[in-house]
């Protein structure tokens, strides 16, 4: 087997243009595991204990069950059961089921931030009156989520890497773009290498943008820090 | 006294097997300064944090400017309040904590001005007058633009205070304000305090360990042991000619000095 350049000549934009699903389906995934995140995240401190245990065994459940057993069963499974039942393009099954399954772990994210925030910041909120909606968008919420900016970011790139599972439902992305030039061509080496190198490519910036990020949000919440520029700009002495 | 801003009737406390309040009864007038004195764990500040809608009593009645906090009336029936009825009550109340509990993420000026905008719905202008009013008054006038974290711990209460006074509640609590605080910051804070409490208009209730503040300050001391408000009076009978041998002990811990001469320290 010979690396052929002019294979490469041949599959690479083919590649290129699946790429821009992929990306485009990492962000949407990304979005949906965001905001159902967070939703989760609320739900579980409802005051009712049967409401709270109920949510947290269905997340424990998609947390512990394959993200591709799950998109074969939106996919195949899904539009087979009675009365609730629906036919999803492979594109919206790979939205819904990555989406679904990476806001579990995005939820716990988000719960991490907010037990870190004091107790004491809500005490000041409702001291002051504020409605529930306000004590979360203006004191608890800017206060738990850029520490963890960084966890979020991580988890983008791991659901990038995780993309690829959606060719088994026949999303067009770059995986099995690839994999259909192969069977129609009899050559996997190049069209694979391609995919493997656009996803490295992508995530490795990614992940040092992240490490970036962490270390100045770590800074940002290092009072010391802050102290210690404050007394440089001769705030306090 | 005059009218009763804040009562207390039969108000008792218990978390889980402990009883921290055992029944209080305690009316405060409208401009009263109440100083709650007492050893810790004598539920003073329970008895506040109940004011405050931070707790909810476990039986008892607690009354502000004649509504009840944590009820509402129905067909003349007490009822458990909602949200609705506990909010619309809580804006006569404003705290100052012990820890500052200010918020890290927002300016000085932001501190004293969210709550006004999105809580009284008062406009950017006039909220930022009314904060740099405060911030002034507390001699934080120049710190408008600065984070807490760049503050020492008596400016850090001073926003507080400043925080808490923008929203113009009719009663004001003080949770052990200057426990926190490193003993040389202590003054700056206690003296802002005494400037308020001389303006006269607010109702004050202050938990506080400072007894000399407290003598000086308060119309009346309150003094509580073990769930039971066991003396209560002007600071002068209290630290003076109380015969109660609770009190007398509790105050011997203290080194009183000056004001009035004192007969208690000797047990």
């Amino acid at each position: 087997m010979i690396w052929d350049w002019n294979i490469v000549k041949d599959v690479f934009p083919l590649i290129f243009r699946a790429m821009w699903l992929t990306l485009g389906l990492t962000l949407a995934c990304y979005a949906v595991s965001l905001v159902l995140g967070i939703i989760w995240t609320l739900l579980r401190r409802a005051p009712w204990a049967w409401f709270r245990w109920t949510v947290n065994g269905v997340l424990e459940f998609i947390r512990s069950t394959p993200p591709l057993v799950q998109l074969y069963f939106l996919f195949y499974a899904w539009p087979l059961v009675p009365h609730v039942g629906v036919t999803l393009s492979p594109i919206a099954a790979a939205i819904i089921g990555l989406g679904v399954h990476y806001s579990t772990y995005t939820s716990e994210v988000y719960r991490s931030g907010i037990d870190a925030v004091d107790k004491g910041q809500w005490e000041a909120a409702l001291a002051l009156n504020f409605s529930r909606a306000r004590t979360w968008t203006k004191v608890i919420l800017p206060q738990a989520i850029p520490p963890i900016i960084p966890m979020l970011g991580n988890y983008l790139i791991i659901m990038f890497k995780e993309i690829p599972t959606t060719a088994s439902i026949g999303v067009m992305g770059m995986m099995l773009t690839a994999k259909m030039y192969g069977a129609q061509h009899w050559v996997y080496l190049e069209p694979f290498t391609i995919v493997a190198f656009f996803f490295l490519l992508l995530s490795y910036p990614s992940s040092l943008f992240v490490q970036w990020l962490e270390k100045k949000m770590n800074r940002r919440f290092d009072k010391n820090e802050v102290l210690h520029e404050a007394k440089q700009k001769g705030v306090v002495v | 006294m005059t009218r009763p801003m804040v009562s207390y009737k039969n108000v008792r406390k218990s978390f889980g097997q402990i009883e921290v309040l055992k029944g209080v009864n305690l009316e405060i007038g409208e401009g009263e300064k109440v100083a709650l004195i007492g050893p810790s764990g004598s539920g003073k500040t329970t008895l506040i944090r109940m004011l405050m809608t931070l707790e909810q009593p476990t039986s008892g009645v607690i009354e502000v400017d004649g509504t009840p906090l944590w009820h509402m009336e129905v067909n003349k029936k007490l009822v458990p309040a909602n949200e609705k009825h506990l909010r619309n009550v809580r804006k006569n109340i404003g705290m100052v904590f012990q820890h500052f509990n200010l918020f890290p993420h927002m300016t000085v000026l932001e501190n004293c001005t969210v709550a006004p905008i999105h809580v009284l719905g008062l406009s950017k202008k006039e909220a930022r007058e009314r904060a740099v009013e405060m911030l002034e008054k507390v001699k934080l006038g120049d710190k408008l633009d600065v984070y807490p974290s760049q503050l020492s711990g008596g400016q850090k209460q001073r926003v507080a205070m400043a925080r808490a006074l923008v929203m113009r509640p009719k009663v004001m609590l003080f949770d052990e304000v200057t426990s926190a605080l490193d003993p040389e910051l202590v003054g700056e804070v206690l003296e802002v305090i005494r400037e308020l409490a001389h303006e006269g208009k607010m109702t004050m209730i202050l938990v506080t360990h400072e007894m000399e503040f407290a003598r000086d300050v308060a119309d009346r001391i309150v003094f509580l042991d073990n769930g039971y408000i066991v003396a209560e009076g002007p600071p002068e009978q209290i630290f003076e000619y109380s015969s109660n041998e609770r009190l007398k002990r509790f105050l011997s811990r203290f080194r009183l000095h000056s004001v009035y001469p004192l007969t208690t320290r000797s047990v």
